[in-house]
């Protein structure tokens, strides 16, 4: 079984890549442990959502739609649970979901291994998400939910800024060739 | 069965995933349920790896501020030493103006009781360079109208007299000095006598005959007989007293704090002063005699 193997679009070739066993699972559980351990130790770091980055490097990483799209949903219904009942089961599961599917989609497409590809797609992605929450409140728990304020420029800057290193010390979770 | 292009496999699954999400939304809001099992669950297996995180952070900030953050900390201690000595500094100088300010009370108070004698108030700016001699230097000079020979006191007692007089300043030879003299009298039996310095911070009373009686603790003030201090000026108060051949050898401790002078007065005529608290001390021999009852018969020793 090949670890890395090309994609080809046209004349493109995006390489997919492959990570050790057990490293999505280790590092997904790892950010919602520390996406919890944030309000308590770093009240500054709420803004950060780690579990939506990790959706999103795998998703980029793996340029598997189908594969990011569940991971986003797995991602997503693990951090409704540790939410606490005031959240219910789906919220972040609708959002991530689109998140990882649309992240792959675009890996397959682009080349987003460099990093001010990422702190963009990272940005982009950030505010995407919260659309789709702010959505779903709206639509389907009647919630009203302002669409933008200072909160999300604020977030969407520091995820984009972690997104750099973070994404660069992941990298070397990928299996090499 | 319909198939599905397999590049539309994917976004059937997103439809079908967010389809499954939504109905489990609406399912959580009709039967207001919040999916406790799976929360249970993973809050279950979550909550392990949060506890060894805690542990962790609670390991690393102990040894970073045990260790690693030291550096701050002795930085920190620096700079509490640092302030502490500067509020003690601070302090010291806060005190040092409550005494000056106490005593320039005392000055204010005096110098109003005494207002219609001429008198200067001055600073002490220097002292002798020796232990030769027992000076001060004073801030006033001749433009304030100081003259050689002039009584300076403070509102305990007798200090001395100006010696030297410069432009802007003066020297005064302290009573404790070897070669000063001030004409004193007991308060109690009137006997005079001079009393001088020497060279120690104790006065010696001379001439005065072994068979005159004083006892430890009369007071004496001057006589006014050295023509330079008015009369009853404390000078100071008998310490101990031995008997001698043909004078009795007697120390007196002197009133004014000649050790530690701040601010002292010149007074520009020899007239009578009132001391408040010593006069009314002095002025209380014993129950029935007047105050200012003057001595019965010539004194024993008058040595101008």
């Amino acid at each position: 079984m090949n670890d890395t193997f090309e994609l080809r679009r046209g004349d493109t070739h995006i390489e997919v890549h492959k990570f050790f066993p057990g490293a999505i699972a280790g590092v997904t559980i790892a950010a919602l442990a520390l996406q919890a351990a944030f309000p308590v130790y770093v009240r500054r770091l709420d803004y950060l959502d780690l579990p939506l980055l990790i959706t999103l490097y795998f998703g980029l990483s793996r340029r598997n739609p189908s594969t990011g799209l569940l991971l986003g949903t797995t991602i997503g219904l693990l951090q409704d649970s540790l939410s606490g009942p005031t959240v219910p089961l789906g919220l972040y599961g609708i959002a991530k979901t689109v998140v990882g599917y649309l992240a792959s989609s675009i890996g397959a497409r682009l080349d987003t291994e460099h990093p001010v590809a990422r702190f963009a797609l990272t940005g982009g992605f950030v505010v995407l998400h919260q659309a789709v929450l702010v959505l779903t409140r709206r639509l389907l728990l009647a919630q009203p939910e302002p669409w933008f304020n200072m909160h999300l420029t604020m977030a969407a800057a520091l995820n984009a800024v972690v997104s750099v290193p973070l994404f660069l010390l992941l990298d070397r979770l990928r299996r090499s060739s | 069965m319909v198939a599905i292009p397999s590049r539309h496999r994917s976004l059937a699954l997103l439809a079908g995933v967010l389809l499954a999400q939504i109905l489990m939304l609406a399912v959580q809001i009709k039967r207001d349920s919040r999916g406790r099992l799976i929360r249970v669950w993973v809050v279950s297996s979550v909550t392990p790896f949060e506890r060894a995180g805690a542990w962790s952070v609670v390991k690393v900030r102990g040894v970073w501020h045990h260790y690693f953050a030291l550096r701050n900390t002795s930085r920190e201690n620096e700079a509490l030493r640092t302030e502490n000595d500067g509020l003690r500094l601070t302090l010291s100088q806060l005190q040092s103006k409550a005494a000056e300010a106490d005593r320039l009370g005392a000055l204010l108070q005096f110098k109003t009781s005494n207002e219609k004698v001429a008198m200067v108030g001055a600073r002490v700016i220097g002292a002798s360079a020796g232990t030769a001699s027992r000076t001060i230097e004073i801030d006033r000079g001749e433009r304030d109208g100081i003259h050689r020979n002039q009584a300076v006191i403070t509102p305990d007692g007798a200090v001395g007299k100006v010696i030297e007089v410069y432009r802007d300043s003066a020297q005064v030879l302290l009573l404790t000095d070897k070669d000063s003299g001030i004409g004193a009298m007991l308060v109690a039996s009137r006997i005079q006598c001079p009393v001088g310095g020497t060279g120690e911070p104790l006065l010696t009373m001379k001439y005065v005959p072994t068979e005159e009686t004083v006892n430890v603790g009369d007071k004496l003030v001057t006589s006014g007989m050295d023509k330079i201090f008015p009369r009853d000026v404390p000078v100071g108060t008998v310490l101990d007293v031995k008997a001698g051949n043909p004078f009795k050898q007697i120390r007196v401790t002197p009133a004014a704090k000649l050790d530690r002078l701040e601010e002292v007065f010149v007074l520009l005529t020899p007239e009578p002063l009132e001391f408040q608290q010593e006069s009314e001390a002095q002025s209380a021999p014993g129950p029935g005699v007047p105050a200012e009852t003057p001595a019965t018969g010539p004194p024993a020793a008058v040595r101008p």
